[in-house]
């Protein structure tokens, strides 16, 4: 794309948001088309983001909420990726192994992670740990898989070049599988994290005394629009930069990529 | 290579959903190297595949049955693959919750079928309409990818305030989660394009509308049908997230009542429904898939 062509992108999307808003203010505060019990104005959204980042809400202030979701996500996120990496990369090396846990892992995989959160609040209740649980789960099927699909991509002459040339086995993993792997299994983390962020979310909704799904919840329960709104915005925004920074991570871990 | 879905230029990153399947014999990718004893990655005979396929499910059923009989754990909170069974049985033939499992099921395939038949049918015309449309790509991309991060999950609240709890609340969810899919991949699929088809029809003179319909169109159909697989699958799993929280029949409905009478059996039963069903959509997709590529000689 030529650089007038970009720049002329970036005005038409600046033009776009800048439409929707006076739209947005228009149809709200001046001509009252939607009523406040359905969609909030732009100014009372404004309210509701300061009363939570300085008063709190749902008992706690909006950073604190923000926290709690991510600790809980960056937990089972890497347990699921120190578990299921190795593993995934297990199977793709070694068709016994691939055989054995295979069969298990189909029968598994097509129950998803949302359908465990009744499960995890049964044997765990209402708090972190049932949390934990269902994210490491969201995030370990995608884990194994993409490191799986991600040995078997490996071209057959490398790993048949490194096994004629005697390389040991620690060194093989090291210099070879894992390298070989690394574009898929960072799709798979990028999978998983969007699935760890979607499933707490949904367990927050469901059960929880934290957390920025308890926002959700809490304002759907007050029936408080403005901070239904403000509760949905601070979800997409830390999932943003969730997966911005892992994309950080990503081009740090392939420095030969770029 | 993994999937074709995936693996074709530029539609791998945006049809992120997509998992490559795990084949279930993948022996056959190694051919270049020698089987000895010694590699790792030997195809594997067909008996000794069986053999440990089978040792691996021993294990896992074996595992869950010993802890279940040990008495260490309350039947309540893990009973047996056994009660399990019954209890699955027993949910088809009397009522839980006001149905039975076959009736929640289908009344959650019927909001799933809406809610995944709306972002269909929004959704790939507006998706090819982009790839056609410089200006209509250029307003709508900003506004689709501020929108993307919000979890399906997190349009709850408002689905319950605008739709109720009855069909409506569940099928926005789903249409949020199964929509963006089907509009990146007709995208995709109408961007990718060859020129040569284009410029032809252009030379004989094809309007826009002919030029959706008879050439992206048909020209996107496999990045298409990769798109509605993810879908289906974004969209089947939103569905289980809504009805935890707001429905009033259906199989996740059936989950959140099995949670809250603490029976883990009725519990897990609602998983296998829920397992089996969006397995039966997916391989009914795959099939549609394969078939189109198989017309299309790939």
């Amino acid at each position: 794309m030529s650089r007038l062509s970009r720049r002329r992108s970036l005005l038409v999307g600046a033009a776009t948001f800048a439409v929707v808003v006076v739209a947005w203010y228009a149809l709200t505060t001046l001509t009252n088309t939607i009523s406040p019990g359905r969609f909030p104005a732009p100014g009372e959204v404004w309210d509701a983001l300061r009363q939570i980042s300085v008063a709190g809400y749902a008992d706690a202030r909006l950073a604190e909420h923000v926290l709690h979701s991510v600790k809980l996500v960056l937990l089972g996120f890497a347990a699921a990726a120190i578990i299921g990496v190795p593993l995934g990369l297990a199977m793709g090396a070694s068709t016994r192994i691939e055989a054995f846990a295979n069969p298990t892992f189909l029968l598994l995989r097509p129950i998803p992670p949302l359908a465990w959160i009744p499960l995890a609040i049964v044997w765990l209740g209402l708090g972190d740990a049932a949390k934990i649980l269902i994210i490491w789960f969201a995030a370990f099927v995608p884990a194994v898989i993409n490191s799986y699909a991600g040995v078997r991509a490996i071209e057959p002459h490398l790993l048949e070049a490194a096994r004629m040339l005697g390389v040991s086995r620690w060194a093989f993993v090291r210099e070879v599988l894992v390298p070989g792997a690394m574009p898929m299994i960072f799709t798979g983390l990028r999978l998983s994290l969007q699935a760890c962020w979607t499933t707490l979310v949904a367990g927050e909704l469901i059960g929880a005394i934290a957390g920025l799904g308890h926002v959700l919840y809490q304002a759907s329960l007050d029936i408080f629009p403005a901070m239904i709104v403000v509760g949905m915005a601070s979800v997409a925004v830390t999932a943003a930069v969730m997966t911005v920074a892992l994309g950080f991570v990503e081009r740090r871990a392939m420095p030969w990529r770029s | 290579m993994v999937t074709p879905a995936t693996s074709e230029p530029g539609v791998g990153r945006a049809s992120a959903g997509e998992s490559p399947g795990l084949p279930l014999r993948a022996g056959g990718e190694s051919v270049g190297l020698r089987s000895s004893s010694r590699n790792p990655n030997a195809p594997l005979s067909f008996r000794a595949w069986l053999a440990l396929s089978a040792a691996g499910f021993a294990t896992f059923f074996g595992i869950w049955w010993a802890v279940a009989a040990s008495g260490l754990v309350s039947p309540q909170f893990l009973p047996s693959p056994l009660a399990v069974a019954e209890q699955f049985v027993k949910l088809t033939q009397t009522t839980f919750v006001g149905y039975t499992l076959q009736q929640h099921l289908a009344s959650s395939f019927g909001r799933f079928a809406l809610g995944f038949g709306l972002a269909v049918a929004i959704g790939i015309p507006l998706g090819l309409l982009m790839g056609w449309y410089r200006g209509l790509d250029e307003i709508v991309t900003p506004l689709f990818d501020a929108l993307r991060f919000i979890a399906p999950i997190a349009w709850v609240p408002f689905a319950a305030l605008w739709f109720g709890t009855g069909i409506g609340g569940p099928v926005l969810v789903i249409f949020t989660g199964a929509f963006p899919p089907c509009v990146v991949n007709a995208y995709r699929g109408a961007r990718f394009v060859e020129p040569r088809f284009i410029e032809a029809a252009r030379t004989l003179g094809a309007g826009p509308f002919r030029m959706i319909t008879e050439v992206l169109l048909p020209a996107s159909v496999p990045s298409i049908v990769a798109g509605l697989r993810i879908s289906a699958g974004l969209g089947w799993q939103s569905l289980v997230g809504a009805e935890l929280i707001v429905a009033s029949s259906g199989i996740g409905y059936l989950l959140v009542k099995g949670q809250s009478n603490i029976s883990t059996s009725i519990v897990m039963s609602g998983m296998i429904a829920i397992g089996v069903v969006g397995f039966a959509i997916d391989a009914l997709l795959r099939a549609i898939e394969r078939r189109i590529q198989h017309r299309r000689g790939r």
